[in-house]
């Protein structure tokens, strides 16, 4: 969604963030948490773990919503969110219509 | 140390953990046991976080619940769970779980099993324990065969799916497992796919809290076997061919929502009515034909 300018509310606007936390070694790579993310904050690391499997990487930290779906889909109980300061939305992020829509 | 009512005690320790992260659910997790042995997309484990994170909303007691779990892939779920649980033989957990429930009522006793073992080895103590409406939760994973033991057809595999025992696809009529817990008396009957992961909580939640016989199917991707034979990719395949193709339709007629080879899955809650438990309704009949003579069992006591 984008507007043509600055909500006068926006300073009231919180979204609520989370702090996303891997157990890397834990993980079986089956991509559920990358693929389902509504905000696509996670992305197929390169690398592997301890075991050979691809795990996620975080590559947009500031767009979780601590929405948790990432935590209850994971069957290796490999990824978790803990509750962080909601953050304002920036204006100009606003403006072109990122940070509040998916990525 | 806290001490039920009954008068046992219960040993609850929270183990050192593997890493430095401490996940949320591990209180409820056996996390020496980890990582457990589920293949990578296999489903099973994402239900288990949905049965923990239903049993957490249902504000249950951790000592106040059992887990009775049998033999298949998703018979290991109660080798997991930090409760008391039990891992019993090949088709008898409503057995085991009937016992225990009649043995002491204040327990919420919840079976957590695979379609092989439910229905087929031990269909006939899941349609009788459904017709006494004993106060169970069953949670059913199926994963449409025998997924443990090689992949062999079972009772729940969709005609023209490849099994190794059906190489050219299997001919059989499947169970359609709604409308077998419906008519054989469930009070509660919920189907989900792995995906719809925080409707199935909801619904464990409804379930673990209904009193009698609470039936969820989940219909869970089994990648090692199911998918493979089939083509059918891996089990995050799976779950989009499930994103696409369930429908949800609460209270839709059990008899038509079958489930045939590839096709649209009908999920949702399909049966949400009131019945007197077996407990119940064996009290109450007692004391309607004993009057005084008839005492009540109330439960283990302690020596």
């Amino acid at each position: 969604m984008t507007y043509w300018r600055v909500p006068l509310d926006l300073d009231q606007v919180e979204i609520p963030h989370g702090n996303i936390q891997i157990i890397v070694n834990q993980c079986k790579g089956c991509g559920f948490c990358v693929e389902y993310c509504p905000k696509s904050v996670l992305a197929m690391s390169t690398d592997f773990n301890r075991k050979g499997y691809h795990y996620p990487n975080i590559v947009k930290r500031n767009l979780c919503v601590n929405c948790n779906l990432c935590e209850i889909i994971c069957p290796e109980f490999a990824i978790f969110v803990t509750d962080d300061k909601p953050r304002h939305p920036d204006p100009e992020e606003v403006l072109k219509g990122g940070g509040n829509h998916e990525g | 140390m806290s001490k039920t009512t009954t008068g046992f005690t219960n040993k609850l320790e929270i183990p050192t953990p593997r890493e430095k992260l401490h996940h949320p659910m591990d209180r409820y997790l056996r996390t020496e046991r980890f990582p457990h042995i589920w293949c990578a997309t296999c489903g099973i484990g994402t239900i288990l976080t949905a049965f923990i994170s239903g049993l957490e909303k249902s504000g249950l007691e951790q000592e106040k619940v059992a887990v009775v779990s049998g033999i298949g892939c998703s018979g290991r779920a109660a080798g997991y769970l930090r409760l008391d649980s039990f891992h019993t033989t090949h088709g008898r957990a409503i057995p085991f779980a009937t016992g225990l429930s009649l043995g002491n009522p204040e327990l919420k006793v919840v079976v957590i099993s695979g379609d092989g073992d439910l229905v087929a080895i031990g269909g006939n103590h899941l349609i009788h324990a459904a017709r006494r409406n004993i106060d169970l939760t069953i949670i059913c994973i199926n994963n449409f065969n025998y997924a443990m033991t090689g992949g062999q057809a079972g009772p729940t595999t969709p005609i023209e799916a490849n099994a190794s025992t059906a190489p050219y696809g299997c001919y059989e009529f499947p169970f359609n497992l709604p409308f077998l817990a419906e008519s054989s008396g469930a009070v509660y009957v919920a189907r989900w796919t792995a995906l719809h992961i925080r409707r199935l909580a909801k619904s464990i939640t409804e379930a673990l809290l209904k009193p009698g016989f609470s039936f969820i199917e989940v219909i869970c991707p089994c990648s090692t076997l199911y998918a493979r034979r089939n083509r059918l990719g891996t089990g995050l395949d799976l779950m989009k061919f499930y994103h696409d193709n369930a429908l949800i339709k609460h209270g839709a007629d059990t008899r038509e929502i079958d489930i045939r080879y590839q096709d649209q899955i009908v999920v949702g809650k399909f049966v949400d009515k009131d019945k007197p438990t077996f407990l119940q309704k064996r009290d109450k009949f007692l004391r309607e034909k004993l009057g005084e003579k008839f005492i009540p069992y109330k439960g283990p006591q302690p020596i």
